[in-house]
């Protein structure tokens, strides 16, 4: 399976299942078209006769040789043999845990998932008990794994820092005798950030994630505190200050939500490196499209011109010298994960599962609240192994949508829960987040194709 | 080659072979914790 793509001047070519991209000529970029899924020894006479007349018959089996070439290297029209590791993800140990530490929080923010922070289950701060028994289970149900990651999550989890800060102590002590390692991040608003907190999360924590939308008038329409006023003001001084505190080798994403109010979101992420940040995020909002504020299918256009913007600008001020990242951009053609990871997707439900105050495990922080999928609860040592194995057939072989798609080894899979919510099954792909997935790896691999230059 | 340049020397097969070790890091891929694009993480065995 391959793909092809005119973006910014460069005629681009993905090989599916090699992993392999080139740039085409024009020449060869035409053959593509008179050829379904291999190249034949001989020339195929429908090719000749369009492109001999055009181009001489010279150019034209000069060119058809080095297609013939790529595909006796592997690197074009490559075959699919990776079903057969699809069935690997069964019964994989437990790495990755969501703790939603706090299902409150502290702004009201218009398109909060969480239903403004306390996922429809009312407001309650998660007990040290809870997280210690979450830890036990997460080292528990790891196996032989020894990387281990924990997310303080919410709601806001700074309104319960205490318990965060007596979990890390308590997983932190258990690391050496069980052969552990954790590693720690946060997702934060901002609003409580003091320097303690900031000296705290630069230590322990191996990533923080940022909210702030951009602009301050863009931020403030929708991230707003109780009182409906913004949050900018506040939070944007802090979030400078931990950024400079924080050790160059540690990650960090300031990260925001674009909307259909923001469609030119490349001003938002600009504005944000001139803050001084240079780890930047913006997603789009997932959400029911009666809502005003959702992208929805018509915005698709404009979204994807703003995504190509938004690669000219990155790749002008990576030349410039004055570069940053943008998360949806980065990738790496060479040494990115292996094909085993790519398949498997996200692990929600399988190898990563989310666990609210009350102790209930979830596949995965986008399932909490809805009771349906449940799996078990860290407090009376359940969970559901029968749902954990529905996950782990949820890969990108186990997606017919997926199996079938060019992105599928860039993508993984997509969100589950978006496909539950929103396709009602969680082996559907959810249309709006694939079409504009495919189109900002379209243009994180021009941005290569540019900066190689 | 003249007409056509090659990007990159991945070899993904291989990788699927000597790979799954499982000790890279989650990839959840909901827009709140920012999309994990898969191929935009690193492999937790280059650099050792």
């Amino acid at each position: 399976m391959i793909h092809k793509y005119e973006l910014n001047g460069y005629r681009i070519v993905t090989d599916t299942n090699s992993g392999a991209v080139h740039l085409f000529e024009e020449l060869p970029y035409r053959m593509l078209d008179y050829l379904e899924d291999k190249v034949p020894a001989e020339l195929p006479e429908a090719l000749a006769s369009a492109l001999v007349p055009e181009y001489g018959a010279e150019a034209v089996q000069e060119a058809y040789g080095e297609l013939r070439e790529l595909q006796e290297q592997g690197m074009l029209f490559a075959e699919d043999d990776y079903a057969q590791f699809a069935g690997m993800m069964k019964g994989s140990p437990v790495k990755a845990m969501c703790l939603n530490i706090a299902h409150d929080c502290n702004l009201r923010c218009e398109y909060c998932f969480a239903a403004k922070g306390d996922f429809g289950r009312g407001r309650m701060l998660m007990p040290l008990e809870v997280g210690k028994k979450a830890i036990d289970f997460l080292i528990e149900r790891s196996a032989g794994r020894h990387n281990l990651e924990v997310d303080f999550f919410g709601g806001e989890p700074l309104m319960n820092f205490e318990v965060v800060k007596q979990v890390v102590a308590y997983a932190r002590s258990r690391e050496k005798e069980c052969n552990k390692n954790f590693r720690f991040t946060i997702t934060t608003n901002g609003i409580l950030l003091t320097d303690d907190k900031i000296d705290f999360i630069n230590r322990e924590m191996s990533n923080v994630v940022l909210s702030l939308d951009g602009r301050k008038e863009v931020n403030d329409r929708l991230r707003v505190r109780v009182d409906g006023t913004g949050s900018y003001d506040a939070i944007v001084p802090r979030y400078q200050k931990l950024v400079a505190q924080r050790g160059k080798d540690r990650d960090y994403y300031v990260r925001g939500t674009f909307t259909k109010y923001n469609l030119d979101f490349t001003n938002d992420v600009l504005h944000m490196a001139d803050l001084g940040f240079d780890e930047i995020s913006i997603e789009p909002v997932v959400s029911d499209e009666k809502l005003d504020y959702s992208i929805k299918e018509e915005d698709l256009p404009a979204v994807f011109a703003e995504y190509e913007r938004l690669a000219k600008v990155l790749i002008q001020r990576k030349k410039e010298g004055r570069g940053f990242h943008f998360f949806h951009f980065m990738i790496d053609l060479n040494q990115g994960p292996c094909a085993i990871k790519r398949l498997r997707g996200c692990g929600c439900g399988n190898e990563y599962v989310a666990v609210t105050p009350e102790g209930d495990i979830f596949p995965c922080h986008q399932f909490v609240g809805d009771d349906r999928w449940k799996m078990g609860n860290v407090l009376d040592g359940t969970f559901d192994l029968q749902e954990k194995e529905q996950f782990a057939a949820s890969n990108v072989y186990g997606k017919e949508d997926c199996r079938h798609c060019w992105a599928k080894f860039y993508c993984s899979g997509g969100c589950n829960a978006n496909s539950w919510q929103y396709e009602g099954d969680i082996l559907k792909s959810h249309r709006i987040s694939c079409e504009l997935e495919k189109k900002r790896l379209e243009c994180a691999i021009m941005i290569q194709a540019a900066l190689a230059e | 080659m003249k007409q056509i340049k090659t990007l990159n020397t991945v070899n993904l097969k291989e990788s699927a072979v000597k790979g799954g070790c499982g000790e890279c890091q989650a990839s959840c891929q909901s827009a709140c914790k920012t999309s994990c694009t898969v191929a935009n993480q690193k492999c937790e065995r280059n650099g050792k």
